[in-house]
């Protein structure tokens, strides 16, 4: 059957199950949108393709699909770059599709024409050009494959508008060619078995759990694995959620602002088992005395993740969870209730230390919002956040017993993620209660999402944490550069009469003890709502490994303010 | 210490730039990088030649088949291969001189393929070593311009090169997949 190259491209996303797209319309885009008008897919209109990037990322993630965003050419593709380049850093499965101009006209500068698969090469998994309306099918379904396969990522497609326009024979390719693309599966048996050997040898084992547990969909095997060998298991900031918060061998997030329990077990471990996770440097710290007396087994899909930053004993070159199963009737039963014990007391101790004691009278503690809302959510909404304190605060406070709960720009810590990223995740999951934390300025990036929300009735609660700063960048300057606030200090504007304006229902709050009535209220209230909580300006995330430090050198929050019993 | 590495790679537009923009991105620093065609008109040939006390063939070869256009990645420093590169070189002669360039060229197996009134373009295959044995000889006489093509190389009979991530192109799945 005869069809145009852009009703090619909606056949095949049909094909694909795509049901939503995010996107920005423009000239070299029209046909693609003026297709889709008769095919069953919906599309949402952002305020700015960055945030179609933003909310194609936040749906992929929640839904484990992957998730689509378009926008014309020129400055409408660029202004997709950021978006790409986040999900890029942190593995999302997202196809972007944008307009270029006709064929004929490539190179020659025509009006809003951009090289953006040279842009995007650095940041996509992999992208296209397409300059013929019979390359289409074979192309998109390329991209879906590659997208959500081996470890996931962007993928480009930039359709010359001839490619759109022309009338071809459309025919759906049955299967994919590509002897270039072949994501190992299982590990070198003979690998499994050195990996056993380690696992029976250690006495102080941890788990490095990250993204790749849930992208892998493992969290099973985790669980199983963790309680068999009796392994404690700590969770990058994407990783959280693959081990419930509420298991008993869960030590919460490592790292720059990890739990000091976590950090300290990593540090006096004798066997790291890294599951799909990249030992990043927010997570190791300094590299030359990380772990110093762990073996180290990396469980990893990409092998040129192997051995980056730290070299490992055993490297298991495949897919996490097909790994998982593999080892699992080779483990025997582990018992190391010394080194669990060990555990519990530096534990104990971080607890004694922690905000959540502290009073909460004088002022209000963004700790302590988190904490509330994590109570009054029943720790079952989907949280995503901006990039900042706020962040971390989220990532701390909110307890995950579930994967893919928290939705965070981790890699590239891309400000303005926080609310559409929410919009895709309703988009996934419209049944489920949709949280964004965010912080004033990362809010500030992308607000004009607020209109977005509302055109499309998006289910999604917008939890503000206002501290009038740039807080992660003045805890900086906090810490290192002698309280010189340049360029933190943030004005916002009067976000209830923002929301006003954009018809959305809004509460303020400043005091703790109204705190989980406007949970309840927005809660209560169908369609986006703003909740802006005036919190202490000058608070810091604790604890915090400084850059370049070792990873059990952790700034503690000072002792001395701490009230002993713990407050309710 | 050089280290040589043969990437087969699919022969479609801007692959080159692909492999070139990772070795960038990446930091990797790049003596030689030659590109050509090969028995299957699908399928380019690429030998990468890096220099450095830190080179590590490992990461480069990982880095590589992250790329969906790259078939297969081989190692082949110190295996048996034969490796060689061509060089132009065009020396400053007068007739007088001419004899004594032809002579050195002799020794060399390299040959004289274009002959000017002031200068001659000696052409000349080889390994490194022989071709910069060469060029240390003329040099004296006024090298008035030089190309080289870089190294392209080729294991011998049936031996392997070394291959530093087994499974990373999942060797051991089917060539095609089904969805
Ligand atoms: C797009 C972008 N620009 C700059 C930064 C650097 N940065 C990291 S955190 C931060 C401050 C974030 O402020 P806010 O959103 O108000 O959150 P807070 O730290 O106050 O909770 C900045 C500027 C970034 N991560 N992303």
């Amino acid at each position: 059957m005869k069809k145009t190259g852009a009703e090619i491209v909606l056949e095949c996303l049909v094909r694909e199950g795509v049901e939503v797209i995010f996107g920005y319309p423009g000239g070299a885009i029209m046909p693609v949108h003026d297709a889709m008008l008769r095919y069953p897919i919906h599309h949402v209109l952002t305020r700015h393709e960055q945030g179609a990037a933003f909310a194609a990322d936040g749906y992929a993630r929640a839904s484990g699909k992957v998730g689509v965003a378009i926008a014309t050419s020129g400055p409408g593709a660029t202004n997709l770059v950021t978006g790409i380049a986040t999900a890029m850093l942190d593995s999302s499965p997202i196809v972007c599709f944008t307009g270029q101009v006709p064929a004929h006209l490539l190179g020659g500068d025509a009006f809003q024409e951009t090289d953006v698969t040279g842009i995007t090469l650095p940041i996509t998994k992999h992208n296209y050009l397409v300059t013929r309306a019979e390359d289409l099918a074979q192309v998109i379904q390329e991209a879906f494959f590659i997208a959500r396969s081996g470890r996931p990522g962007p993928v480009l497609i930039d359709i010359c508008k001839n490619a759109q326009l022309d009338e071809v024979e459309f025919e759906y390719p049955e299967d994919i060619s590509l002897p270039g693309y072949r994501p190992p599966s299982h590990a070198d048996p003979a690998h499994l078995e050195e990996a056993v050997k380690l696992i029976a040898e250690a006495k102080r084992p941890v788990i490095l759990a990250g993204h790749g547990v849930q992208m892998s969909g493992a969290t099973a095997q985790l669980r199983e694995f963790s309680e068999k060998t009796q392994t404690p298991v700590g969770m990058t900031l994407l990783g959280l959620g693959s081990l419930p918060a509420s298991h008993p061998f869960s030590l919460g997030m490592m790292g720059m602002h990890g739990n000091a329990y976590c950090n300290q077990a990593i540090q006096n471990s004798d066997l790291l088992l890294a599951f799909g996770m990249r030992f990043d440097d927010r997570v190791t710290a300094n590299l030359r005395t990380y772990a110093p007396r762990a073996r180290k087994i990396h469980i990893e899909i990409d092998p040129s993740e192997v051995h980056k930053n730290v070299k490992v004993d055993v490297a298991l070159i495949g897919d996490l969870k097909t790994i998982l199963n593999d080892i699992a009737p080779l483990l025997d039963p582990g018992d190391h209730e010394e080194w669990l014990e060990q555990i519990s007391e530096w534990r104990e101790e971080s607890e004694a230390r922690d905000i959540l004691s502290w009073p909460s009278e004088e002022k209000l503690h963004s700790a302590h919002v988190v904490q509330d809302f994590w109570q009054h959510t029943g720790g079952d909404a989907i949280v995503t956040t901006g990039v900042g304190q706020h962040q971390m605060w989220a990532a701390q406070y909110y307890n995950f017993d579930q994967p893919y709960r928290l939705i965070t720009s981790g890699g590239a810590g891309t400000m303005g993620f926080g609310l559409p990223s929410a919009i895709g995740a309703w988009f996934a999951h419209p049944d489920k209660e949709i949280w964004t934390i965010d912080g004033d300025g990362s809010f500030q990036m992308s607000l004009p999402e607020l209109a977005t929300a509302v055109q499309e009735g998006a289910n999604v609660k917008i939890l503000i944490l206002n501290n009038n700063f740039l807080g992660m960048v003045r805890q900086w300057q906090e810490f290192f550069f002698d309280k010189r606030y340049a360029a933190t200090p943030l004005t916002g504007p009067d976000f209830m009469k923002l929301a006003e304006a954009y018809g959305v229902p809004a509460k303020r709050v400043s005091e703790r003890k109204d705190v989980a009535a406007a949970i309840e209220f927005a809660r209560n209230t169908p369609g986006p709502v703003v909740i802006e909580y005036l919190v202490e300006e000058e608070d810091s995330v604790y604890p915090m490994v400084a850059a370049g430090a070792d990873l059990d050198d952790m700034i503690r929050r000072p002792i001395t303010k701490q009230k002993t019993a713990p407050a309710d | 210490m050089q280290n040589t590495l043969i990437a087969k790679v699919e022969n479609k537009p801007g692959v080159l730039n692909r492999v070139a923009s990772l070795f960038r991105r990446r930091n990797f620093n790049i003596e030689s990088l030659n590109v050509g065609r090969t028995e299957n008109p699908d399928v380019s040939r690429m030998t990468i030649v890096m220099e450095g006390p830190d080179v590590d063939a490992r990461k480069v070869e990982a880095n590589l088949y992250k790329l969906v256009n790259v078939l297969d990645v081989q190692d082949v420093t110190n295996q048996p291969a034969v490796i060689r590169d061509l060089a132009l070189i065009k020396v400053k002669s007068t007739p007088e001189h001419r004899a004594e360039i032809a002579n050195l060229a002799n020794i060399f197996r390299a040959k004289i393929v274009d002959v000017a009134p002031d200068s001659v373009i000696v052409e000349i295959a080889g390994t490194e070593d022989k071709i910069e044995g060469l060029i240390e000889l003329l040099l004296p006489m006024d090298i008035v311009e030089m190309v080289r093509t870089g190294q392209v190389a080729m294991l011998r009979g049936e031996a392997p090169g070394i291959r530093h991530t087994p499974g990373a192109n999942g060797n051991n799945q089917p060539k095609h997949y089904k969805k």
